[in-house]
């Protein structure tokens, strides 16, 4: 079947409006938070609800064209790149939130619903959804699963597959299942744990049941100020060595900061190389005692200012500014890449050397701002040369030697952003061959044709960035005029 | 069967007026991806599809500027769907200014619509426009026409959105009389000196909100100049592809408007935000380009000065809700708050109003759907984003929405009666000039 037959068998099922064709509808859907690959799928479906994607899943097989699931297209390792084409599934019409039951605590929402609408609404009832990725004003509940995403909060209360009870699943054949349920200890394999993070390569998730948390009684943030990254790293051991866990602990060097100045008024230094926010929760009485401590270990490796947040104002907009600096990065270069490292948190200043010495090395500008507390590094690196250009492998090769230290250093070369395209020809350096082929056995057990996402995850062989050189897409009718 | 061949819609030859390139724009170089200006942005809201969205846009204009994408009906079509609230730029982490992008890209294009659409356009924004005589004679046949019916009667043999338009029209109360003094003094001890811009529409529409401007910049000490020369400020033009014509206007203002002046002022938020992009659009004018940044650097919203000149600064104090008081919510123009981050001025003003209590909307900087003339160009889109307006106010309860900006004001008027919310619409130059009084 050709793609023009594929169209008119999906607009049949989910109606003309939402099969898109056309040139300019498909380059969009190139790529999604990342900017150095681009492929545009052949066709773009926006099913309403769960039976339109088991159709189009179906149909799309039948017709022999690989299924690419998406989100928002926040993603930052090109998970939702359609790289070998076919039918990109975008799931962001499908915003119900089902049912909220403040008693179990817990929501059935369905795969499109932002992660931070899921929070607003449930702001009146004193629950909230835990993970808290930079990008959750845009990204998706299913997006959050699919990469496993985390967030400054992890800290405390764990990543997206910590949250997820109950998966409703398209397969690779078109059937819906569902995987564990509304209550907390499914019996059988931990299948939703097994689909979170699997990048839809195993399923589409279509809706989720999630548990809740209760907001605590009493909450406070503080920004402490350090002459140096050295610093500040060492500030963030010896909080967690003293056994203070607070319930986010972040570092944003002084580049993010600038960056970030330049279009919000957060309260970050100008002039400073490093600041630590750091957020305790818990009953009010404990408050003053955490915060006292906090400061004294600050204090005592050298922050130059610590301050907390007076109102619940101040608070967000000091998130605000940390969430942010991903965003702000354009202010910095043309194009990023954003690393997602996580080494033993013992290991933190020793790493950021390596991060250091590895962009004076190839000459990469690098900003950084991460999730201190459980070790998630975000090195940032900035250029402003084209991906197509020679000087990339400059990128690639700095990217290469940080994630070679971090690997050295018993750590991960991703911990909340998934793998994608950008990390699959490096997972050899964490898993063995056997290792791995334990792995495809999983896949091929789900999607044993290898229709779902092909060829993510997994080492492929080939250089990370070759659909970087992307052709202009193919408009053969000759248009060249506005209407 | 060749699917691009298909895929876009009266691309036969010979129907193509516009075949321009897409210029580099170098703005579109700060957005780096991240998407989260997605769901800021209203028409995204409505339809999640990427095109729809900023970075979507800026990703076709993007390609086009790359010789990746080619022009067609179809991109022109995403291009104009964008409101042009600016939100996204609120909301972007890199302060992306999409505005600049969209003028760019528009000015590309040429006005959107079909061929009969476009030639119309054309002829409104190139030859009305500019034309403070032509405008007024306008007026004259709108309150003919709503005087006798006539109007009625003639829409009917109209095309839709020509209907919408007039249906849209706010009926004109009073033809402009005699044409206002060119200097008005202070009233009492003289603080400062203003020139005030009358705008377009609001001085057609609404000649007593502009009144009532004057008036209290007077209070104020000010002594306003209503310079005779000036014409419509171009946001329109700006906005829909005509960027040389919007020259030309910025032009006849800066030459109007004499210097020295503390301020150049305006109650409406559309044209105070294109006022003060006349730096930007002559920016490449060797001979204007100074006169115009220091132009644009006096504009002042009417709210700004007058916040600025109030002897103790009000202070909103909305949580004490009076028993008696009326209840009121604000409506931020988007122009006013995304396009010239003016949104505290205007909350203390109405909030130091005796009897009024002031509850927000959530959230109150989402368009109203009005966007210039979008509101006639893309109706069923505009109503879309208008009905979470008007649900936004419904649940305020308020008796009162305050929106400072002829469009905005013409369109929550529409959007009160089309979803029956009780809520009267006003500016809030009246407001204060009533309780001053």
């Amino acid at each position: 079947m050709n793609v023009s037959a594929l169209a008119r068998r999906l607009r049949k099922t989910v109606g003309d409006r939402h099969v898109l064709h056309r040139p300019d509808d498909l380059i969009v859907y190139e790529q999604d938070g990342i900017m150095v690959n681009k492929r545009p799928p052949d066709l773009v479906v926006l099913p309403a609800t769960t039976q339109q994607v088991s159709d189009v899943v179906r149909i799309a097989r039948e017709a022999g064209f690989p299924v690419v699931a998406r989100g928002a297209g926040t993603g930052l390792t090109g998970g939702a790149i359609a790289e070998r084409g076919g039918v990109l599934v975008a799931l962001t019409r499908m915003t119900r939130v089902i049912e909220i039951d403040t008693a179990s605590r817990t929501a059935h929402v369905e795969a499109g619903v932002v992660n931070a609408e899921l929070t607003a609404l449930l702001a009146p009832t004193g629950l909230f959804f835990a993970p808290d990725p930079g990008s959750q004003v845009a990204a998706t509940i299913g997006g959050n699963i699919a990469n496993n995403a985390g967030g400054p909060h992890c800290l405390a209360y764990g990543v997206t597959s910590n949250h997820v009870l109950g998966l409703e699943v398209v397969l690779a054949d078109g059937t819906v299942v569902w995987m564990g349920g509304g209550a907390w200890d499914a019996p059988g394999y931990d299948l939703p744990g097994i689909l979170s993070g699997s990048e839809g390569t195993l399923g589409i998730v279509t809706s989720a049941i999630v548990r809740l948390m209760v907001k605590r009684e009493a909450v406070r943030t503080l920004l402490a100020v350090f002459d140096t990254m050295e610093a500040a790293c060492e500030a963030t051991s010896a909080v967690i060595a003293a056994g203070v866990v607070p319930e986010a602990l972040e570092i944003i060097d002084g580049m993010a900061m600038r960056a970030v100045n330049a279009t919000l008024q957060v309260g970050f230094p100008e002039d400073a190389e490093a600041a630590l926010i750091v957020e305790v929760e818990g009953l009010e009485e404990s408050m003053p005692v955490l915060v006292a401590r906090l400061e004294e270990i600050c204090g005592a490796h050298g922050a130059r200012r610590i301050q907390t947040a007076r109102t619940g104002g101040e608070r967000l907009s000091l998130w605000k500014g940390r969430k942010h600096a991903g965003g702000a990065l354009g202010k910095l270069g043309r194009h990023t890449i954003m690393l997602d490292l996580c080494v033993p948190r013992s290991r933190l200043v020793e790493m950021m050397q390596k991060v250091t010495a590895a962009g004076e090395r190839w000459g990469v500008r690098i900003a950084n701002f991460f999730h201190a507390g459980d070790g998630n590094l975000h090195p940032n690196l900035i250029f402003d040369f084209d991906p197509e250009s020679e000087e990339f492998g400059r990128v690639v090769s700095t990217t290469e030697e940080v994630m070679r230290a971090c690997v050295e250093m018993g750590g991960t070369i991703t911990g909340e952003h998934g793998i994608g395209l950008e990390k699959r020809e490096y997972l050899g350096w964490m898993y063995s061959e056997t290792d791995l082929a334990a792995m495809r056995r999983v896949k091929s057990a789900f999607d044993p044709a290898g229709s779902l996402n092909p060829e993510k995850i997994f080492p492929m062989g080939r250089a990370v960035h070759t659909s970087a050189k992307s052709p202009p897409i193919a408009d053969q009718s000759g248009e060249t005029a506005w209407t | 069967m060749d699917l691009a061949r298909r895929a876009v819609p009266g691309g036969a030859a010979g129907r193509s007026r516009s075949t321009a390139a897409m210029p580099t724009i170098p703005e579109v170089d700060r957005c780096v991806h991240c998407g989260l200006c997605l769901n800021q942005c209203p028409t995204y809201r409505v339809t999640r599809v990427e095109t729809e969205s900023p970075r979507g846009r800026i990703h076709l204009v993007r390609s086009m500027a790359e010789g990746r994408l080619s022009p067609s009906g179809s991109v022109a079509g995403h291009l104009y769907l964008c409101l042009g609230c600016r939100a996204c730029e609120t909301a972007c982490p890199s302060g992306v200014e999409y505005g600049r992008i969209a003028e760019s890209a528009r000015d590309a294009i040429g006005p959107p619509g079909g061929l009969f659409s476009r030639a119309v356009l054309r002829v409104v924004l190139r030859h009305l426009m500019p034309h403070p005589g032509r405008l007024r004679l306008t007026a004259r046949l709108i309150h003919f026409g709503q005087r006798t019916g006539l109007s009625q009667a003639l829409s009917r043999l109209l095309p839709r959105s020509l209907r919408r338009g007039i249906e849209l029209l706010p009926r004109i109360g009073a033809l402009p009389g005699e044409p206002r003094a060119e200097v008005l003094p202070a009233l009492g001890e003289r603080r400062a000196r203003v020139a005030f811009h009358t705008g377009c529409a609001m001085d057609l529409f609404f000649s007593d909100v502009n009144d009532a401007t004057i008036r209290l910049l007077r209070r104020s000490g000010c002594e306003v100049h209503i310079p005779r020369g000036q014409v419509c400020c171009g946001a329109l033009n700006m906005h829909n592809g005509e960027l040389a014509s919007a020259r030309r206007m910025a032009r006849r203002n800066i030459d109007a408007f004499p210097e020295g002046m503390d301020a150049v002022v305006t109650s409406a938020a559309g044209c105070g935000a294109a006022l003060k992009e006349y730096g930007h659009l002559l920016a490449g004018d060797p001979a204007y380009r100074e006169r115009a940044g220091s132009f644009s650097g006096r504009v002042r919203d009417a709210t700004e000065l007058l916040f600025a000149m109030s002897a103790s600064p009000p202070t909103a104090t909305p949580s004490t809700e009076q028993r008696e008081a009326v209840v009121v919510t604000y409506s931020d123009p988007c122009h006013l708050a995304h396009g010239q981050g003016v949104r505290a001025e205007p909350r203390a003003l109405l909030g130091a109003i005796p009897g009024v209590t002031v509850r927000e909307m959530d959230p109150p900087d989402r368009c109203c759907g009005s966007a210039g003339i979008y509101n006639l160009l893309e109706p069923e889109m505009a109503d879309e984003v208008l009905r979470e307006k008007m649900e936004a106010v419904r649940a305020t309860g308020a008796a009162v929405v305050v929106a400072p900006n002829p469009g905005c004001m013409i369109q929550l008027r529409y959007g009160a009666a089309r979803y029956g919310v009780p809520v009267a619409v006003r500016h809030l130059m009246e407001m204060l000039d009533e309780a001053r009084a």
